[in-house]
């Protein structure tokens, strides 16, 4: 075919194409962005596929790519008047994006921040400034306990409730080789996975402790309570009676998806790639209490806002998609396919949902979860992992390398507000 | 057109060569030439890619070379050179040296050491962080457990992780070397061997006063080119050790590692681009000594 007769098919059918829209009504097209991760731009597109059935007059074209070029492009594309008129954004980055002044308030009319208050869970106020709120999550996300079946019934032990539960239903579960080189873990660790976060918003504040002040601006785990949360957490892979190992198998959830460890923490995103894993049975738990029923967990979430670029009947239609994508029917399609909680109380405490064995744990989590405000997420969690580095590594005591994280993280802290 | 019809012959050829030469020229100009001023003025200023640009001075100056992990990864970064370039020259003369008196399944040979050059570096840097690891998935320490040896922590250890690496990058460079070498040991005319044999001179005085003399270009294209990527060292080192880039404790991590964390998750582009500026000088500074210490005298 040549190129000439290929533009004119091109033509005909663009214009035959106008033609049908213009007959429907005026058509708005917007766009939304979102990182790529297989479920998530799976339940995006059928939940787009639902707005644009209700919304005939409006169009929603999905653009994703890799996480990696996610907050480049972005930056790139809003200010050139290019883009997104609906964009996905961590909660953390929300400061930055206002002062980028890539975002606009979400208008109070269509979101009234006082059903908001009441309707979602708490830390969503996170994204409030004064009455307005600036961006609204579909779900939310909490770690929990997974444990491996088949491990658990040969070694004989329950899941665990609380921590020394865990402590022991792992050493049951933990195998080494005739020269004492463990092959199998009771349970994974390492900072570089989700352990950051139960150690921060879990151990620390069941050990007693309150990991920050002012508003997550001041570093406050410098003391003997986050000593004694880390003292647990090394010691799971001390002595002769170890039953984890850092950097076994690589990484944690690898570990835990060949079968090779018995108890792994993560979050609920974990889910889909676990059930893809064949051959393996899995069941999952809330985080260990300690013995007189502290408990504490870790939430996050990732929120979507109406951008600068939108404008007109562009902001008009960003704003129907923001309300449906923020619905009850948006937040249980996103519970279905991705695994992520609903961000309404209303939605995931339903008695289906709050039962549910895989999902039940997380959504429970969520009532007694606390939300880490980041400045830097990776580089606060790469003080973490070398915070245990030194210890395991180094051979340094755990109370002089936690005291040297500390300080590192408080002038990590120190510098980001200074200049945000 | 008048003024075109009046020039020389002379004067028309150079109008065309640089008609043609336009395109590359604005090309290198606008890929090469406007990011790399740009990037020496980013260091001056404050930026996080989202909001305004600031002038900063001489701060992220100031801030990098009062940063401990700065020095050590400046000290990394020459570690993987002194000891990458040295080895990876000598093991690749030694090869091309043999392989180019060797007649037997001369090509097959060739091509097995060239196959590693061709390989992504992101797959070979995987497949060696996997014989790395501990009992019971390692390649290495399954084998060191079934003799009953102690374990080796290769890459969870401050001080074996940057030769473990090292090791998968020399061997994946070795192919380029030794085809390069061989090329140069070809182009040495043979007649200077034939008369070094009717003079009855020993193997090693040929290898010293012949062989290597003549080969000096070779050797001096090889030594800078190998510096310069070891200076660059990223892919191996990074997938290496994706969890914890550049760990445990920096003791593996690369300068480019470094730039690359500081923008693109920190996102602090001044200092990022600050950093850039002292690579750029010291693969200038590298290159520059190499070629003063090598040229022909």
């Amino acid at each position: 075919m040549t190129f000439g007769r290929l533009k004119a098919m091109a033509a005909l059918t663009a214009t035959s194409a106008a033609a049908l829209i213009g007959t429907a009504a005026q058509a708005v097209e917007i766009e939304y962005w979102q990182y790529f991760f297989d479920a998530r731009v799976t339940a995006m597109e059928q939940l787009i596929d639902n707005f644009q059935a209700e919304n005939p007059d409006i169009t929603v074209t999905m653009t994703h790519f890799p996480y990696a070029d996610y907050r480049t492009k972005v930056a790139a594309a809003i200010p050139a008047g290019e883009g997104p008129d609906v964009v996905q954004l961590f909660y953390g980055w929300l400061n930055d994006y206002v002062a980028a002044d890539l975002i606009q308030p979400l208008p109070s009319d269509a979101f009234p921040a006082s059903e908001i208050d009441a309707n979602f869970f708490p830390m969503v106020q996170a994204m409030k400034d004064g009455d307005n709120y600036w961006a609204l999550p579909t779900a939310v996300r909490s770690l929990a306990l997974f444990y491996n079946e088949r491990l658990l019934e040969e070694a004989g032990v329950e899941p665990p409730t609380t921590l020394d539960e865990m402590v022991a239903a792992a050493r049951a579960m933990t195998k080494r080789d005739g020269a004492g080189n463990i092959t199998q873990v009771g349970m994974t660790m390492g900072m570089t996975a989700q352990d950051h976060h139960w150690w921060r918003e879990g151990l620390i504040r069941q050990f007693g402790g309150e990991p920050y002040l002012d508003d997550y601006r001041t570093v406050n785990y410098n003391n003997e309570a986050a000593i004694e949360a880390l003292e647990f957490y090394t010691g799971m892979q001390d002595g002769d009676d170890a039953f984890s190992q850092v950097g076994f198998m690589d990484e944690p959830q690898a570990a835990f998806k060949a079968g090779r460890a018995g108890m792994h923490i993560d979050g609920s995103f974990r889910i889909g790639s676990l059930n893809k894993q064949r051959g393996l049975k899995w069941g999952v738990t809330e985080l260990p209490a300690t013995s007189d029923g502290t408990r504490s967990n870790y939430s996050s979430y990732w929120v979507n806002a109406v951008t600068t670029k939108a404008e007109g009947e562009k902001y008009d239609a960003a704003v129907k998609f923001m309300q449906y994508i923020t619905s009850d029917e948006a937040m249980q399609v996103w519970l279905d396919v991705v695994g992520e909680l609903p961000a309404k109380p209303s939605v995931g405490m339903t008695e289906a949902n709050a039962n549910d064995p895989v999902f039940g744990p997380f959504i429970r989590g969520l009532e007694y979860a606390n939300t880490t405000k980041f400045a830097d997420e990776s580089g606060q969690r790469q003080l973490m992992v070398e915070m245990l580095e030194r210890i395991t590594l180094q051979g340094m005591s755990p109370a002089e390398s936690l005291a040297i994280a500390a300080e590192a993280e408080q002038k990590l802290l120190d510098d980001y507000y200074a200049s945000n | 057109m008048k003024f075109y019809r009046d020039l020389t012959i002379r004067q028309k050829q150079i109008v065309w060569a640089w008609a043609f030469l336009a395109i590359p020229v604005l090309f290198y100009v606008v890929i090469r030439f406007y990011p790399t001023g740009n990037a020496i003025v980013i260091s001056f200023q404050d930026w996080n890619l989202l909001g305004e640009r600031t002038w900063s001075g001489l701060d992220n100056y100031q801030k990098l070379f009062a940063d401990p992990v700065f020095w050590q990864v400046f000290r990394n970064t020459f570690v993987y050179l002194l000891l990458g370039t040295p080895i990876s020259l000598i093991v690749s003369f030694f090869i091309a040296y043999h392989l180019d008196k060797t007649r037997f399944m001369h090509g097959t040979l060739r091509m097995l050491y060239f196959l590693p050059f061709m390989t992504s570096a992101v797959a070979m840097a995987w497949v060696w962080r996997w014989f790395y690891q501990p009992v019971p998935i390692g390649l290495f320490n399954n084998f060191l457990a079934s003799l009953s040896i102690p374990q080796i922590e290769f890459l969870n250890s401050t001080t074996n992780a940057l030769p473990a690496i090292l090791a998968p990058a020399v061997w994946a460079g070795l192919g380029f070397q030794i085809i390069i070498f061989m090329a140069g040991l070809r182009a040495i005319p043979q007649s200077y061997y034939e008369a070094a044999k009717i003079d009855g001179v020993p193997w090693y005085t040929v290898l010293f006063e012949i062989t290597i003399p003549l080969l000096k270009p070779t050797i001096v294209f090889l030594v800078v080119f190998s510096s310069i990527g070891f200076l660059r060292i990223f892919d191996h080192v990074f997938n290496m050790t994706t969890n914890n880039p550049g760990g445990p404790l920096n003791s593996t991590k690369p300068l480019v590692l470094m730039i690359y964390q500081t923008a693109f998750s920190s996102f602090d582009m001044g200092y990022a681009a600050a950093q850039t500026v002292v690579l750029f000088l010291v693969l200038l500074g590298v290159s520059l000594i190499q070629l003063r210490l090598l040229r022909d005298n």
